[in-house]
């Protein structure tokens, strides 16, 4: 037997003996979402619990699982039986349901959201399998497959999921079959663009020269989206193996890693990843004797939107400003340190160990004619179940927003994918199947899978401003149309904003969105207008309504709104009295209150606070300047 | 050079390439980067204090002044954008009387505006030092505030 395999059956019988555990097994999702939410808290008061009640569990902190919107998340297995799933769990209901299990020997399931049982038995009566949940039953796990399952911490966990079976196939393959059998797939470049995997790796493995270089770009900086975070918080390996596969494919001689230096959870894991690699001859010197020599350093990006852009990053690393440069030569040809270079997303690394282990045409049958295989996304905003999802490519919009994310509260108005460089789609455009020409042809993009809900409580005219505002402070300025074009954008979108521009700014705006879009030198500039470009096109009766009535439809923006009181509601109970901090409200208790507009400067804490009756901002409502009610 | 710096530099060749990640370790340390610290590193990479700023400034995670001891970081993804994070900015701004990207005169707050905290299913977020706020409120806000010290 050699090296690998006794690794790998000391491995199988640590997660075989973690499943059918002699005691008790709690599991934490305690990715940076768990975390906002209270994980650790939770974490906490589980400990104490244990320890008050003198009961011994193990307790397995895991990533996070995807329905973000349900955390702190708690498994708790009990011994032989499959884990079962709580939400919302904080420190309180914590106590309350280890109490439950432990005092009384049986789960609470009543107050459980699902199990991880076998799919067709139901031990635990009418309590739904995880996976059958609405959120979850649309999507096909490939990449996050281990996402919330295992310790990210503990490489044999990995390895007892069949993990590092994708570079033992791809040393079995060789280089060129490996490009071959990328190419059968169908992989596409999982951070925007979608340029087919393959061909990029084609033009560097057959470029001159010794030395080449492989970059996961880790940098996602696109503000509303944490798929890439995400990823690597709950499967690093997973990332780190598809490294493995991309730069033994190329030939590359060195591998680098560039993170947002804003994740720090994530870089632990990766650190605590590549030692454990190191101690089972995974990286470094003659890996798994394949008589091949491959290193991975981590670099934290040191926070520049632009460095997303592959020559950008390329300059970052060398030390420089992430400023881009015009190609060619492509980083394949020439990139860092002036050598051959492979620059992939993370998502596509995580996504190539399933490609050679599962083989090409497994992965194919998933996704469209184009577009194979699945994506993740990032699904936020006003939808009722946010968090992180995987879907074949195709899946419709509709499919995404209603059946996974359970819609809207207020009803639906658009979804911005893509991020900044993307656009604005409106409800016509729900049965688009989400691949990357569709959503060209709609005149977003696919970005790197940022997907954001607006209801009819959000201002696209905003959202618009929002995006440039971003995208201006970010240009790294080297450009002109970029650095001035975009300022430009910002100050008539302010003015629309303010109630202060006229029918024909639209008209300059729209021809300065044209002219930043086709002028610019690197893709931030090429797709910052983007925003602008399609809310103009599938919203102008909004832009119309700011210029011409000074009215705001989606009261948002501030200088077109007032806030008051309903008298008719109102019943005097003085907490919008006591939040509000310049005085502006007043009145005695039980009497409907006075808002004084002269000094209110509408921060919203009335608005908030107003509640009581059940019906949460009912006694104040927002008032548009430019409607009588 | 100080004992300080020699750890700082102690894992690194001196090659440009190290720039970004020796500002990184001087950040960690002091909390910023300082006239002193950029000299100390332009001796030892052998390049200009310019060199050093320029690189330095064009990204958003260094600063150059004296952190404050409590860190409220906004977060201005788009998520947060959409559920009302601009409005928490304001109610920060009135509540500690600066601006984003200014300390208070006594040192007690630093108040900052961060694209994205990555926790965007949880919106709108608030950041305090190392705690994370998840669905944060004008109100909720100021009642956190209080607990810092």
């Amino acid at each position: 037997m050699n090296n690998f395999e006794s690794i790998q059956k000391k491995a199988k019988a640590k997660w075989e003996a973690l499943q059918h555990n002699d005691i008790p097994t709690i599991f934490l999702g305690a990715a940076s979402c768990g975390r906002a939410a209270g994980a650790m808290q939770t974490l906490e008061a589980i400990y104490q619990t244990l320890d008050e009640h003198k009961v011994e569990a193990k307790v397995v902190q895991v990533g996070c699982i995807g329905p973000c919107y349900l955390e702190p998340l708690v498994d708790i297995a009990l011994p032989g039986k499959p884990r079962v799933s709580f939400s919302n769990v904080d420190p309180k209901k914590a106590k309350a349901i280890l109490e439950a299990t432990f005092l009384k020997g049986e789960l609470p399931l009543q107050r459980a959201v699902g199990h991880f049982g076998e799919k067709d038995d139901s031990p635990f009566g009418e309590l739904p399998h995880f996976f059958k949940l609405p959120m979850l039953e649309p999507q096909v796990r490939i990449v996050l497959r281990n996402c919330g399952f295992i310790n990210p911490e503990d490489i044999d966990h990995y390895i007892a999921r069949d993990g590092y079976q994708g570079i033992l196939k791809a040393f079995e393959l060789g280089s060129e079959k490996i490009i071959e059998e990328v190419k059968k797939s169908g992989l596409r470049g999982r951070g925007g663009a979608g340029f087919p995997t393959f061909k990029k790796w084609q033009i560097c493995r057959n470029a001159e020269g010794d030395e080449k270089y492989l970059i996961c770009n880790a940098d996602e900086g696109d503000p509303g989206a944490f798929m890439n975070r995400s990823l690597i918080e709950g499967d690093p390996h997973a990332v780190l193996e598809g490294m493995l596969i991309a730069a033994y494919a190329i030939g590359a001689t060195h591998g680098y890693i560039y993170i947002r230096a804003e994740y720090p959870l994530a870089i632990a894991r990766l650190r605590n990843g590549l030692a454990q690699m190191r101690e089972y001859g995974l990286i470094g010197k003659n890996i798994l004797n394949s008589g091949w020599d491959f290193d991975i350093n981590i670099k934290e990006g040191a926070g520049a939107f632009v460095c997303g852009e592959e020559t950008a990053l390329i300059a970052s690393v060398e030390g420089k400003r992430g400023m881009p440069r015009s190609r060619p030569p492509f980083p394949a040809i020439s990139g860092l340190f002036g050598k051959p270079t492979i620059i992939n997303n993370t998502e596509t690394l995580g996504t190539l160990p399933n490609i050679l282990r599962n083989g090409a045409d497994w992965y194919s049958q998933y996704g469209t004619q184009e577009s194979h295989g699945t994506k993740t996304f990032s699904l936020v905003g006003k939808v009722r179940r946010t968090g992180l999802i995987e879907v074949p490519l195709g899946t419709t919009l509709r499919r995404i927003i209603f059946d996974i994310g359970g819609g809207t509260l207020k009803p639906f108005k658009a979804v911005q994918t893509g991020g900044p460089s993307g656009g604005c789609l409106s409800e016509e455009f729900l049965d688009l199947p989400v691949d990357y020409e569709s959503l060209t042809s709609a005149g977003s993009i696919m970005g790197s899978g940022g997907l954001i809900i607006m209801d009819e409580d959000t201002c696209v005219v905003d959202l618009a401003r929002y995006f440039l505002d971003f995208t201006q402070k970010e240009s790294c300025g080297k450009c002109t149309p970029c650095r001035v074009g975009t300022r430009h954008m910002v100050e008539i979108l302010e003015k629309i904003t303010r109630g202060e521009a006229d029918l024909e700014m639209l008209t300059k705006l729209q021809n300065l969105a044209e002219t930043v879009k086709r002028g610019s030198l690197c893709g931030l500039g090429q797709t910052a207008p983007n925003p602008v470009l399609t809310t103009l096109k599938y919203f102008r009766d909004e832009y119309v309504s700011h210029v011409k009535d000074k009215y705001c439809p989606a009261t948002v923006c501030r200088e077109l709104l007032e806030y008051r009181v309903i008298p008719g509601k109102c019943t005097g109970c003085q907490r919008c009295v006591s939040v509000c901090p310049t005085g502006a409200i007043t009145g005695p208790r039980s009497e409907p209150h006075n808002l004084d507009p002269s000094k209110c400067i509408k921060c919203r804490a009335c608005y908030e606070i107003c509640r009581f009756d059940a019906i949460a901002g009912d006694a104040i409502v927002i008032r548009s300047k430019g409607r009588a009610s | 050079m100080t004992e300080e710096f020699k750890e700082i530099f102690e894992n690194f060749q001196g090659k440009e390439s190290d720039l970004i990640p020796i500002l990184q370790k001087t950040q960690e340390k002091f909390g910023y980067i300082s006239q002193e610290a950029t000299q100390e590193i332009s001796r030892f990479l052998k390049t200009s204090e310019n060199e050093i700023y320029g690189v330095a400034s064009f990204y958003a995670q260094f600063r150059f002044s004296k952190p404050g001891r409590n860190v409220i970081k906004i977060c201005m993804g788009t998520a947060c954008h959409v559920k009302g994070g601009e409005i928490l900015c304001d109610a920060v701004e009135r509540e500690i009387g600066i601006k984003p990207g200014q300390v208070t005169p006594d040192s007690k707050y630093e108040f900052r505006r961060v694209a994205c905290l990555g926790c965007c299913a949880l919106a709108p977020v608030v950041q305090i030092n190392d705690d994370v706020y998840s669905q944060m409120t004008v109100v909720k806000l100021r009642e956190t505030l209080a607990h810092y010290e």
